[in-house]
């Protein structure tokens, strides 16, 4: 049934085979072709310019008012890439081996050395795109460091990384709307996949302006969506973000991947109250030059900078000596966690720990600067003055956000952090070729469930939508539409198309009918805590039966007192954002059975039956070696089905970062 | 960091479509945090108007990080509200106080038509991008990266140009709704680093081009722009777009 299409031979041989017999389709014929790109972000954006480049049709999708505002934009630190610019031992092959083991073994090993091979293409092109990223005196590339390895493999621009990124895939990307290659459609929102014989074949949208409903044909389909982080209502994610793209692929036939694999990022600007709307994180490249510690004392009143270094107590230096501050997320959030529930929480709440650099801040770049300088005996003060000069120039936006957010300037006091859901490694189940289980539908970055395992290591979700969509899909893309070549357009009067776009309107009918009394918002939050609390940072089967069960009553109380106002023809968030809660609320509750089902720790899945000793998640690779790829079957009903993840090359080990 | 409470007054632009004239409603807030940001205090109306059954304020935003660009108020007769340095998502209720009536409009400029209440439709600016605000590199044909080294103030330079997040501000505070600030941004960003060279000239004539074509009106030199720009975009690469403008106008007929 699964077929993940790997190709045969030597694991690093694998890509260039694939590349070198892969079926093409000629310029001619690429002309012929149509193809619906669902998403900007950087996997969209970078597979959309690069395809229309290629000559194809593409027509691109984004809910946003421009393809530049995709949730991409706000990642801050970096991206990986095997370049060895700093001479520290890095390679394509301890790229692919941090990968694998930071996702604790739960992910494949093909696609993961082909990402680490294509890394190193994509610094390349971004260059030559003109990203800024952050320079030496001497004019080279720099990098900074972060978790889960030893390498310092992360190029960057200052705390922007992200958005550096994504203007040079939107540019690029205009730059073939201007070539007449690419058809932009921003405020569209898609609501349905048509499929024709088995294949996907378009997709039925929502113009966001008008509310009209509009059909669009394609040859192929690419999701390029995001990550679902939004169904714990709080997260980092943009407001916007959703999984509505994946959940109706999904019901369509297309595979969910691991859906209860979510990663909680430990630093992150703490919670103050009912009215949050969303989390903001603090990136982990601050892990760097940051040293994280709570008071040794429970409950101890003094403020941050009257406690003494010696009360102090640096939680993760002390139990992971060999990575310190650098463990990967999943270990550090679970750690201040620990350390929360232990009474050694700080601020109002109790829900946080610090994040110091006053450290770094003097020794580590103030007397560098000094040094530099040629300042013999520096003062505190000097060193202090002289190290913020730098930390402003790497860190300074994000510096900027904490203060605004806060009112609390981090240059003199530590930040207050705690862990929020960041990132999903879940995501649509996809082969080598990133086709889901449906012919035609693809799914690039984030809202695959591939590369990333378990647990996804900081700077490699960037790295990983620009492999997808500047490097992957020109190729397997045109394995399949070499054979459509003979396909003619479908007219959307089709009556698939016909079809689709009538259970999309009787769905809005029937939502906009229910003319309940409570809120999408009020409903969101309610998922969201349940989620939080049973589906979160560490989980029990007891607790996922129950959540099991509230999801499903909510559901219920979803589709009988939801209340939208305003009307159907016309722009409506509230529709859009009850559109997207309801399929959120499907989509926990098979997060739940995913967790329920995955009877063992691995990443950031912690199931609290299952720890060694000192409290590390323990897996059972016995039992538990594969990809759950669930099948939609009807309402509350999946099948699972497994993919075996076969280790060639890595041995398994209990990951160990001390 | 003392926190507080506050009720507010709220005057805000209500328009059901482009087609349809507008005008302002009142609104009257409680209990608002001084932990809020302004757009999690618009929430709280928002769910206030949904119980009374009424629509709620239609209003652009993402990220709610001061990067996406997408979220857009004009707040007491400044974009962005009263921060220096701030979008309207980050601006937050610290800057307000008990009693306090806040007067809340969209971006208003030709070019940007309001759809509804405070949402406004900026395509011009992507409109503007395809007309030359990109380097002409396929994908797959770069050299390695560090066969180009770039002055690191050079660099520099660029990176502040490209931190623009492309939220049309500098068009609203602009008396003559000029858009000189954005796209002297992205002239600077890529004329400032070799990769750009090649396509300096007609890059930056594209752009004017297109910009006078979309309405936009033009600079007078006042500075509103750089003043509210919530990313501290800086005047002097209008000056740099001058000189490559008047450089390239004066070379292109070949
Ligand atoms: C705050 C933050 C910081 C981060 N920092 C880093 C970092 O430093 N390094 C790193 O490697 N990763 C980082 N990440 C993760 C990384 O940013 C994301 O995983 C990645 O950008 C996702 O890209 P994407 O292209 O898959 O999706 P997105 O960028 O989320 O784009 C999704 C696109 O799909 C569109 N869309 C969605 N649904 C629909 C629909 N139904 N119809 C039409 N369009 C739709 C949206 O409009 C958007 O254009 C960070 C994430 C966050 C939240
Ligand atoms: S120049 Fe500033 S105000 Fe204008 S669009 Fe860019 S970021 Fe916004
Ligand atoms: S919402 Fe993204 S910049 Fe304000």
């Amino acid at each position: 049934m699964l077929d993940s299409k790997i190709p045969p031979g030597k694991l690093e041989d694998k890509w260039n085979d694939y590349k070198g017999h892969v079926k093409l389709v000629n310029p001619a014929n690429k002309r012929k072709l149509e193809v619906i790109i669902v998403g900007t972000g950087l996997a969209g954006a970078s597979a959309a310019a690069a395809l229309g480049e290629l000559g194809y049709r593409v027509k691109a999708y984004c809910f946003q008012d421009s393809p530049r505002r995709a949730h991409s934009i706000a990642a801050q630190g970096g991206i990986n890439a095997a370049k060895n610019y700093q001479n520290d031992g890095d390679s394509v092959f301890r790229l692919f081996y941090d990968t694998i083991k930071g996702g604790d073994y739960r992910a494949r090993e093909s696609n993961v050395h082909r990402l680490a091979e294509v890394s190193v293409n994509i610094i390349d092109q971004c260059v030559a795109q003109g990203v800024p990223f952050a320079r030496e005196y001497g004019g080279l590339l720099n990098n900074r460091s972060f978790g889960g390895t030893q390498v310092k493999r992360t190029f960057y621009a200052a705390g922007q990384t992200g958005q550096q990124l994504l203007i040079g895939a939107y540019q690029a990307l205009e730059r073939q709307v201007a070539l007449g290659n690419v058809t932009m459609y921003s405020r569209h929102e898609m609501l349905d996949i048509v499929k024709i014989d088995g294949k996907a074949r378009g997709i039925i949208c929502r113009n966001l302006v008008t509310g009209e409903l509009e059909r669009h044909f394609g040859h192929a389909v690419l999701l390029c969506s995001g990550g679902y982080g939004n169904v714990f209502y709080l997260s980092t994610n943009a407001m916007g973000s959703n999984v509505t793209a994946a959940w109706k692929a999904h019901k369509q036939g297309a595979y969910f991947g691991n859906p209860c694999f979510t990663q909680i990022h430990p630093t992150c600007i703490p919670v103050t109250g009912d009215h949050q709307s969303k989390l903001t994180l603090m990136s982990e490249s601050l892990r760097n030059d940051g040293r994280i510690w709570v008071p040794k004392k429970k409950d101890d009143p003094r403020k941050a900078n009257d406690i003494p270094e010696d009360e102090r107590d640096y939680y993760l230096e002390r139990r992971y000596p060999a990575f310190g501050n650098l463990v990967p997320r999943d270990v550090a959030s679970r750690a201040a966690k620990e350390r929360c529930d232990a009474g050694y929480g700080v601020g109002t709440t109790k829900q946080a720990v610090y994040l110091d650099f006053k450290y770094n801040l003097i020794n580590k770049y103030g007397k560098t600067e000094a040094g530099k300088q040629g300042i013999e005996n520096p003062d505190q003060e000097t060193l202090i003055r002289l190290g913020k000069e730098v930390v402003k120039e790497e860190y300074g936006n994000l510096f900027d956000m904490y203060e605004k957010i806060t009112g609390e300037n981090p240059y003199e006091v530590p930040m207050r952090i705690y862990p929020a859901v960041h990132y999903t490694m879940g995501g649509l189940w996809v082969d080598y070729e990133l086709m889901t289980s449906v012919t035609g539908l693809y799914a690039l970055g984030e809202c695959n469930f591939s590369d990333h395992g378990a647990n996804r290591l900081g700077a490699s979700a960037l790295m990983q939508g620009l492999a997808d969509g500047y490097f992957v899909i020109p190729y397997t893309l045109g394995n399949y539409l070499a054979d459509e070549i003979g396909t003619k357009p479908i007219p959307t009067t089709h009556e698939a198309f016909v079809e689709a776009e009538k259970a999309v309107a009787d769905r809005i009918n029937k939502l906009m009918n229910i003319k309940g009394k409570q809120s999408v918002e009020s409903l969101h939050k309610r998922l969201g805590k349940i989620m939080w609390e049973k589906c979160g940072m560490a989980r029990n089967a007891q607790g996922l039966k129950e959540a099991i069960d509230e999801i499903r009553a909510l559901k219920k109380e979803f589709w009988s007192d939801v209340r939208i106002p305003g009307e159907i023809n016309e722009m409506n968030p509230e529709l859009d954002k009850a559109n997207r809660v309801a399929d959120f609320i499907e989509l926990g509750e098979l997060m739940c059975i995913d967790a329920l089902n995955r009877a063992e720790s691995c990443g950031g899945h912690f199931r609290e039956e299952s720890q060694t000793e000192d409290g590390e998640a323990l897996r059972h690779d016995d039992q538990f070696m594969y990809v759950s790829a669930w099948e939609y079957k009807g309402d509350s009903d999946w099948q699972l089905n497994k993919e075996e993840l076969n280790y060639e090359v890595i041995k398994p080990t209990q990951r160990n970062y001390k | 960091m003392e926190h507080y409470t506050m009720n507010l007054t709220l005057k805000v632009w209500k328009q059901k479509n482009k087609d349809v004239r507008g005008s302002f409603e009142t609104y009257r807030v409680k209990d608002i945090s001084s932990e809020m940001s302004f757009l999690e205090m618009f929430d709280v109306l928002n769910e206030q108007l949904v119980h009374e059954g009424k629509e709620p304020i239609a209003f652009d935003h993402d990220c709610r990080e001061g990067i996406c660009g997408m979220c857009s108020m004009y707040i007491n007769g400044r974009p962005h509200g009263p921060w220096h340095g701030t979008t309207t998502c980050q601006l937050h209720m610290r800057a307000f106080k008990d009693g306090d009536t806040i007067v809340v409009e969209p971006w208003r400029a030709n070019s940007f038509a309001v759809i509804k209440d405070l949402i406004v439709d900026r395509g011009a600016f992507d409109r503007i991008i395809q007309a030359g605000g990109f380097i002409s590199v396929n994908t797959g044909n770069a050299q390695d990266g560090n066969n180009i080294p770039i002055e690191k103030e050079k660099a520099d330079q660029a990176f502040a140009a490209a931190a623009c997040i492309g939220c049309g501000a500098c068009v609203a505070a602009c008396k003559n709704s000029s858009a000189m600030l954005f796209v002297s941004a992205k002239v600077s960003h890529l004329a400032l680093l070799p990769q750009g060279a090649p396509e300096k000239r007609t890059r930056v004539l594209n752009m004017i081009a297109q910009m006078d074509k979309e309405g936009f009106g033009a600079c007078t030199n006042t500075g509103a722009c750089e003043a509210v720009c919530p990313k501290e975009i800086s005047l002097e690469n209008i000056a740099r777009l001058n000189k490559e403008y008047l450089g390239a106008a004066a070379t292109i007929d070949k």
